[in-house]
């Protein structure tokens, strides 16, 4: 049984409550650990859930990153930003490590 | 910020660092597992455990070093009066702090304490979905408690992880465990994987499951998973008697492992003082740096020097790092000798014989050497 999933614009997520998601300056990263488990995340994986909040949907997400991006370094690369959240949510979310808020803020009934 | 192209995951720098701090903090416990990972003589660590503050000392110095996990185990760590105080200190100082326990002395008011704490998970053993086997496997009426301490744990959003050990007694029952850990709404069931040291050696060939068994387990759990997804991670690991490679045991000596007995011994894994030629550091006499970077015994096989040959010339060592030391030592009496379990040790009869005994029709079943202060005494005769 394949999970696919569709990322909505409208979407929220939230990190699952089981993880632990947080800076590790002797590590100089962003870390994600869980039962047995602990992962050390690329920024862009870790800019993506850090809002992550439950409350941000996925179209804040990528406007608040192509802006942060604009102002980075290498700003062309910002026309890379929607594909690289959109496959960070789908991939993070078939390993567990965030769900989609459930309730109050469905917009749309067409999933 | 930049947008890469790599891996979303990068590899963690685990270079030096003891990630994974294993503390026992202590011996004491209710039950009688006959493969109990314990030391024979569990019972003289009694008077000798590490206080409170002497805990606190490790958690700091293990965070300094960029320990990042903390596994709180024993013995049942519940029979420390203050382990809510100690999970509390490992959650102020940053760890993911797990709590392995028999589910005993486990109320809701502890639970509650502990999660305010900022436990992040428990893993709670559980042997069979038959009370009468669990009992008579634990010695002590206690399979009820553990399946509502089971219930709690999940009333309270901690994750719920079981640990049950695959032993020839249970192991037939596979698919009602697995029914059982569905109905608990488990979020990560362990099928652990009976190591055969200390006491568990002694009743090995009581334990040791069948090829056959583990055959027809494994395919039962690999339809669970299927059918399970994400609901349910199921960690099942071929025993490894019955493979043809030794487990890299622990990535390696003194690679991200780092444990502490309740005395204060530190050590790379739990079994180590099973190779009684080691004489291994004191959190009471030196500190975790010290004990990790310099003492004599965390240094003795790191690296490839001290491998023997098959190992010394094999393209897996890599891989494998030639098995894990103790059982080397345990079956051979040689801990620099490859592992036993891999098919090219020449040691490698002592396995087979053992899963062909496992198996022998009509072989008489003896009563198992339940973990107890007598029959400590008696297996010393
Ligand atoms: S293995 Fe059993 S007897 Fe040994 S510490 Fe764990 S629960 Fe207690
Ligand atoms: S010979 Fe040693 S290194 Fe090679 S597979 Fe066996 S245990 Fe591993």
């Amino acid at each position: 049984m394949a999970e696919t999933l569709r990322i909505d614009p409208t979407d929220r997520f939230e990190l699952h409550p089981f993880y632990m998601f947080r800076w590790e300056e002797r590590q100089k990263a962003y870390l994600l650990m869980y039962p047995e488990g602990i992962v050390k995340l690329n920024e862009t994986a870790a800019e993506t859930l850090k809002r992550c909040d439950g409350d941000r949907s996925v179209t804040e997400i990528i406007d608040e990153l192509k802006e942060e991006v604009k102002n980075g370094p290498n700003p062309e690369s910002a026309s890379l930003v929607e594909k690289s959240v959109c496959k960070f949510l789908e991939e993070s979310s078939a390993k567990g490590w965030i769900r989609k808020k459930e309730g109050g803020l469905e917009e749309n009934g067409n999933r | 910020m930049v947008i890469g192209k790599e891996e979303m995951e990068v590899r963690l720098d685990g270079q030096g660092i003891p990630l994974w701090l294993c503390m026992e903090v202590t011996y004491r416990c209710p039950l009688q597992c006959p493969w109990c990972n314990n030391p024979l003589d569990y019972d003289t660590y009694r008077k000798h455990e590490l206080s409170t503050d002497e805990w606190f000392r490790v958690l700091h110095e293990g965070r300094e070093m960029g320990a990042l996990q903390i596994g709180l185990t024993g013995g049942e760590p519940m029979m420390r009066d203050d382990i809510v105080e100690i999970t509390a200190e490992a959650g102020r100082l940053g760890y993911y702090t797990n709590l392995i326990t028999g589910g005993v002395g486990l109320t809701k008011d502890k639970l509650e304490a502990l999660k305010e704490a900022g436990l992040n998970q428990i893993q709670l053993s559980i042997q069979s979905c038959d009370p009468a086997i669990t009992n008579k496997l634990i010695g002590a009426d206690a399979h009820d408690k553990k399946m509502q301490v089971a219930r709690d744990i999940k009333a309270l959003d901690f994750p719920l992880s079981l640990n049950i050990p695959v032993c020839r007694e249970s192991i037939d029952q596979t698919k009602e465990i697995l029914d059982m850990c569905e109905e608990v709404e488990a979020d990560y069931l362990e099928y652990v994987q009976i190591q055969y040291y200390n006491w568990a050696l002694h009743n090995r060939d009581e334990l040791l499951p069948t090829k056959e068994q583990v055959k027809r387990s494994e395919q039962l759990v690999n339809e669970a998973r299927e059918r399970l997804g994400k609901k349910m991670t199921i960690y099942f690991v071929v025993p490894d008697y019955h493979d043809k490679f030794p487990k890299a045991c622990m990535n390696g000596w003194g690679a991200i492992h780092l444990t502490i007995a309740p005395d204060g011994t530190a050590m790379p894994c739990q079994e180590a003082r099973a190779i009684k030629e080691i004489d291994f550091p004191s959190v009471r006499d030196h500190d975790l740096s010290w004990i990790w970077h310099e003492s004599p015994a965390f240094n003795l096989y790191r690296g490839e020097d001290w491998m023997k040959e098959p190992c010394r010339s094999c393209d897996d060592k890599e891989k494998d790092v030639g098995g894990c030391r103790c059982q080397a030592y345990l079956l051979t009496g040689d801990a620099t000798n490859t592992d036993p379990v891999c098919y090219k040790s020449p040691h490698h009869y002592i396995v087979e014989e053992a899963i062909t005994e496992a198996s022998r029709p009509g072989r008489n079943t003896l009563p198992y050497v339940m973990r107890s202060v007598q029959s400590a005494a008696s297996l010393r005769e």
